[in-house]
C-alpha cells in the first residue's frame, strides 16, 4: 500500500500545490477582512467567481475579435488578469461601502447575513446574466496553455511516477507566487501596509494617527477581491468549465484554509491552503487505498474538513496562530 | 486668543449625556488639567476635541477654527495629537513603526527621523527598543511609546488622558517631570489626570468635572489648597 501511495505522490503534489495556491490567494481576501473588520466576507468567494466568469467573458470576446490569435497568449492572459484583478477590487469596495459600511457598528451576526445576501445576489446576477447573453449559466473558456510537461521523478527513484502538469498549472503557480509575495511586501514595508496593520490592531487609535481608517477599510477590501478576481480567471484558465456557483464550495475551503492557519494571519491564510490543497489531493488519490475501497475520492473534502475539525479542537488559534504574529 | 475652547459641549453615548454643556479654554503655553473622579466625562471631552465622538450642541474651537463636527484623521493633521487612556500603542508593530504611525502624514524621511532623534531626547529608553514589538514593553516604556508616537506628529496642543494609570510612582515621577519640560519648551497641554494632585502641581490652571459638569475651576494652587477639592479628590 505504501509503495503504491509513494507512486502517486508526485502528481499528488503537482495537483495539490495547484489547488492549494488558489485556495491560499482566496483565503488571504478572507483573512485580511477578518483581521481588519473582524467580519466573515462570505461575499468573497463570489468576488472570485464573478472574476472567473469576467475573465472568461473577456477571453471569449477577444477570440471572437480575432485578438486571441493575434497577440501572444501570455500577454492576452496578463491583460484579462490587470483588468479583472481592477473590476472585482472595485467590486469589493462597492459592496464594503453599500452592504458593511452602515452596519459597522451593529453586532457581528447582522453584518454576516448582510455578507450572505450580497454572496447569494452575486451568484444570481452572475447567472441571470450569462444565462441570458448565451442561453446556458455554464461557461466554457477558450483552451488556453493546455500543453502537457512531465517532470521525470522516475528518474530519481523507481518508487515515483512521473508527474504531469499543463503550462497553465506553471502559469497558475508563478502568478499566485508573485501575488503574495507581492502582498507580503506590501503589508509589512509599505507605509500604507503599516496603515493596514495599525487599523487591524486598534482602529480608533490609528484614526487618532491622521489615518482615514475609512480610506484603510475600502483598500483592504480592494486589494483582497483584486487579488480573489484575478485568482478567479487563473482558476477558469487552468480547469476550463466555470459555472455561478463554484464560489461557494471553493470559498467555504478557502475559509477553512485561513481558519486553519489561524485567521487574521496573512502568512497562516498563504500556508494554510497549500497544506489544504494537498491534503484533498492526497486524500482524492488515495482514500480508496487508505479506507480497502469503503471511501472513495469522493469524500476527499470530508477529509478536509475532518482535518480542520480536528485542528480547531487541539489548536483553536489556528496552525500558524502563534508563530507569527503578524495580524491584518 | 485661545488655542483651545470649547463652548457649551454637549456629548451624548448612545442615550447618555455624557458631556452636559462643558465649556472650557486652554492658553497657548499653558498647561490644563481637567481632574474628576470615574465617569465624570474627561476622557469625553479628550474625544470630544480630537474628534472621536461629536457633540451634539456647542463648538470646539481650536486655533479659532471651528473643529466640532470634524472627524479624528483630519483633527490629527492639524496639530492636536491624543495620548488616549490605557496608551493603545499598536501591540503588534514594532516600537520604530509605532513611532513612524505618529508621523504618517509626513512624506519626508528626513523630517521623521529628525522628528524621531528629538523623540529620543525625551525618552531615551525608546532607542534601545527600536526593533522591539510594542507590546512587549512594560507600562511605563508604552506609555513613553505613547507620548513619543504623539509627538512625532510635532503637535502645538497635546492631549494626554491618565498618562499616569497603572504605573509606579518612580515612573509617574518621571513621566510628570518630562510633560513639564514639554511645556517649558513651549507645548500646550490637555492633562487629564485621576491622580489630581500631581497634576494640580504642574498645571497653570485646572477644572474639576462632575458627572458632565464643570463644578470648579481655578489655579492649580488654587485649587490644591481648596477645602472641597482636597475633600472629594486629594483625600
Amino acid at each position: 500500500m505504501l509503495a503504491e501511495i509513494l507512486q502517486s505522490l508526485p502528481q499528488v503534489l503537482v495537483d495539490g500545490i495547484a489547488l492549494g495556491a488558489i485556495y491560499a490567494v482566496i483565503a488571504l481576501g478572507y483573512t485580511m477582512v477578518y483581521g481588519i473588520l473582524e467580519l466573515i466576507n462570505f461575499a468573497h468567494g463570489e468576488i472570485f467567481m464573478t472574476g472567473a466568469f469576467i475573465g472568461v467573458a473577456m477571453l471569449i470576446l477577444m477570440t471572437g475579435m480575432g485578438w486571441l490569435a493575434a497577440m501572444p497568449a501570455v500577454l492576452a492572459l496578463i491583460l484579462v488578469l490587470v483588468v479583472t484583478s481592477i473590476l472585482t477590487g472595485f467590486m469589493g469596495v462597492g459592496i464594503e461601502r453599500m452592504a458593511y459600511r452602515p452596519l459597522r457598528n451593529s453586532p457581528k451576526l447582522i453584518t454576516l447575513i448582510s455578507a450572505i445576501g450580497v454572496s447569494f445576489l452575486l451568484q444570481d446576477l452572475v447567472r441571470f446574466i450569462t444565462e441570458y447573453k448565451r442561453g446556458n449559466y455554464i461557461l466554457t473558456g477558450p483552451s488556453m496553455f493546455n500543453e502537457k510537461f512531465s517532470i521525470k521523478f522516475s528518474s530519481i527513484s523507481s518508487s515515483f511516477s512521473d508527474a504531469f502538469f499543463k503550462t497553465s498549472t506553471l502559469i497558475l503557480i508563478v502568478a499566485v507566487v508573485i501575488m503574495m509575495v507581492g502582498l507580503d511586501f506590501f503589508v509589512n514595508k509599505t507605509k500604507w501596509g503599516m496603515a493596514m496593520r495599525a487599523v487591524a490592531q486598534d482602529r480608533e487609535t490609528a484614526s487618532l494617527m491622521s489615518i482615514n481608517v475609512n480610506k484603510v477599510i475600502s483598500l483592504t477590501f480592494f486589494i483582497g477581491s483584486a487579488l480573489g478576481g484575478a485568482t478567479g480567471v487563473l482558476f477558469a484558465v487552468q480547469y476550463g468549465t466555470i459555472d455561478p456557483y463554484i464560489g461557494f464550495i471553493l470559498g467555504l475551503k478557502a475559509f477553512t484554509a485561513a481558519v486553519l492557519g489561524g485567521i487574521g494571519n496573512i502568512r497562516g491564510a498563504m500556508a494554510g491552503g497549500l497544506m489544504l490543497g494537498i491534503l484533498e489531493m492526497f486524500a482524492a488519490a488515495n482514500l480508496q487505498l487508505l479506507t480497502g475501497g469503503i471511501f472513495g475520492a469522493e469524500y476527499k473534502d470530508v477529509f478536509a474538513f475532518a482535518i480542520l475539525i480536528i485542528v480547531l479542537i487541539f489548536k483553536p488559534e489556528g496552525l500558524f496562530g502563534k508563530a507569527v504574529t503578524e495580524k491584518v | 486668543m485661545s488655542i483651545l475652547q470649547l463652548k457649551d459641549v454637549n456629548t451624548f453615548y448612545g442615550g447618555i449625556h455624557a458631556l452636559k454643556g462643558i465649556s472650557i479654554s486652554v492658553e497657548k503655553g499653558e498647561i490644563v488639567t481637567l481632574i474628576g473622579s470615574n465617569g465624570a466625562g474627561k476622557s469625553t471631552t479628550l474625544k470630544t476635541i480630537s474628534g472621536q465622538v461629536l457633540p451634539k450642541t456647542g463648538s470646539v474651537f481650536y486655533e479659532g477654527k471651528d473643529i466640532s463636527k470634524q472627524p479624528a484623521h483630519l483633527t490629527a493633521q492639524t496639530g492636536i495629537a491624543h495620548v488616549p487612556e490605557g496608551r493603545r500603542i499598536f501591540p503588534k508593530l514594532t516600537v520604530k513603526e509605532n513611532l513612524e504611525m505618529g508621523a504618517f502624514v509626513v512624506k519626508d524621511k528626513k523630517v521623521i527621523k529628525e522628528r524621531m532623534e528629538q523623540v529620543f531626547n525625551y525618552f531615551p529608553r525608546l532607542k534601545e527598543r527600536l526593533s522591539q514589538k510594542g507590546g512587549t514593553m512594560s507600562g511605563g516604556e508604552q506609555q513613553m511609546l505613547a507620548m513619543g508616537r504623539a509627538l512625532m506628529s510635532k503637535p502645538r496642543l497635546l492631549l494626554l488622558d491618565e498618562p499616569s494609570m497603572g504605573l509606579a510612582p518612580v515612573i509617574v515621577e518621571q513621566i510628570f517631570d518630562i510633560i513639564s519640560d514639554l511645556n517649558k519648551e513651549g507645548m500646550t497641554i490637555l492633562l487629564v489626570e485621576q491622580n489630581a494632585f500631581q497634576a494640580l502641581q504642574i498645571a497653570h490652571r485646572g477644572y474639576v468635572l462632575q458627572t458632565g459638569e464643570i463644578v470648579m475651576a481655578g489655579h492649580g494652587q488654587e485649587l490644591i489648597t481648596n477645602e472641597s477639592v482636597r475633600e472629594a479628590y486629594l483625600a
